[in-house]
């Protein structure tokens, strides 16, 4: 029997997040000489296109061969690599990851799944990064498809993998609900 | 295989202009629906590895002790359909004693503590339990309208097993007069809901001449309804 039990409501993560979830290192998923480590960087700004000094975003991928290390993935888990990053923004808004390409998933195109946490967010918004050179695959994929497509570019990072978030207002990134 | 989902009833509207920061942040173009697929399924597991036991108490990490009222706080972790999520990671920060952050930024004038830092992690046990040892924080002001006072909370961070069970709460406690006032616990719409984020006064897990206790049970997403209706055989 299961019990049915209410979701406990997520409340923002407030100003000083830092303190409990800022460590060194962890926006590096890979080390600078693992072979095809590449550099995803970006801002966080809010309504007015002002930096927002105070997010944290989070991401979580497939390997460079499109494998989780995660049991619940029915192809088996790969392990090896971890998948997650963690980056708050400076007073620039700006991040920075070290990670690698994700390989292409069954029927999606390669892609970042992307958490961002800030005071005035009442729950994490999260989006996705893909990438601007897979134009085939990015045509094929259903996540894009299923988006407005004057909204679509706002989920590809240009070629030099640059990826802005805009929060709100002109050029607002898509958001998606999990 | 997908995980539940809010139908608004949980979580807070993400624009909710009585908390002002959320006017600037908040979204404004309604939230696209992502079936869960591989990458939702998933997400980043940790594991009694990534801390030390160590960091489940907060007021062990300097010479001297902090200053406070010391309490325990504990509870599980659960799915929305009962089940234990163990062996997941939780973050928990907040404001020292007198309701002041050890952070850069907070201006606020209370006195920091030096034998306080305010942040601690743990593992969820077998079972889906989890055990802090910390100092109850207090209320500080904070700007956001006029004499704006926050409850005194702690947040927690928590991981699940795979995305849609992401959570960052607050934890409140029972009694406080300042959560009818506070525009970031009143944004979750429902009472009873909201009233799951305050903790209930334990007197069982107190530690006799030593420490006040707190229970907080979390739940994340579960299961799909759909998942949940399917027989299965113990």
């Amino acid at each position: 029997m299961s019990t049915e039990l209410g979701l406990t409501p997520a409340q923002t993560v407030g100003p000083y997040y830092s303190i409990g979830m800022t460590r060194p290192g962890t926006e590096f998923v890979v080390p600078a000489d693992h072979p095809g480590a590449i550099t995803i960087s970006g801002r966080v700004l809010d309504v007015n296109g002002d930096p927002v000094p105070d997010a944290t975003l989070e991401i979580w991928q497939a390997d460079a061969d499109g494998r989780f290390d995660h049991p619940d993935d029915p192809r088996g888990a790969v392990p090896g690599f971890s998948g997650f990053g963690r980056c708050g923004t400076d007073e620039d808004g700006r991040y920075e990851f070290r990670t690698v390409k994700p390989g292409a998933l069954p029927d999606q195109a390669p892609h970042i799944d992307v958490l961002v946490f800030a005071r005035g967010l009442m729950h994490w918004l999260a989006t996705r990064i893909y990438f601007a050179e897979e134009t085939s695959a990015n045509a094929g994929d259903p996540v894009l498809a299923s988006v407005d497509p004057d909204r679509r570019h706002t989920l590809i990072a240009t070629e030099d993998l640059r990826f802005d978030i805009r929060l709100r207002g002109d050029g607002e990134t898509v958001f998606f609900a999990l | 295989m997908g995980y539940q989902r809010d139908t608004g009833l949980v979580h807070a509207p993400h624009y909710s202009p009585e908390y002002r920061s959320s006017m600037l942040r908040a979204p404004s173009q309604p939230l696209v629906v992502l079936p869960h697929r591989l990458t939702e399924i998933t997400g980043p597991l940790f594991g009694e590895s990534d801390v030390r036991p160590e960091e489940s108490d907060l007021t062990t990490q300097h010479d001297g002790e902090p200053l406070g009222e010391r309490i325990v706080v504990h509870g599980s972790v659960r799915d929305g359909s009962g089940r234990p999520v163990p062996n997941t990671l939780l973050e928990l920060w907040q404001a020292n004693s007198a309701g002041r952050y050890q952070h850069q930024n907070d201006q606020h004038d209370a006195p920091l503590d030096p034998n306080f830092t305010g942040n601690g992690r743990c593992v969820t046990d077998a079972e889906g339990n989890y055990r802090f040892t910390t100092i109850r924080p207090g209320a500080y002001p904070w700007g956001n309208h006029h004499n704006a006072w926050r409850p005194a909370h702690l947040h927690f961070s928590v991981f699940g097993r795979a995305l849609p069970q992401r959570l960052v709460t607050q934890m409140y406690f029972p009694g406080d007069p300042l959560l009818d006032y506070d525009p970031i616990y009143q944004a979750v719409r429902e009472p009873k809901v909201r009233q799951r984020m305050i903790s209930s006064f334990d007197l069982e897990s107190t530690v006799p001449g030593w420490a006040l206790a707190f229970n907080f049970d979390i739940v994340l997403a579960g299961p799909e309804a759909s998942l949940l209706e399917e027989p299965h055989v113990d």
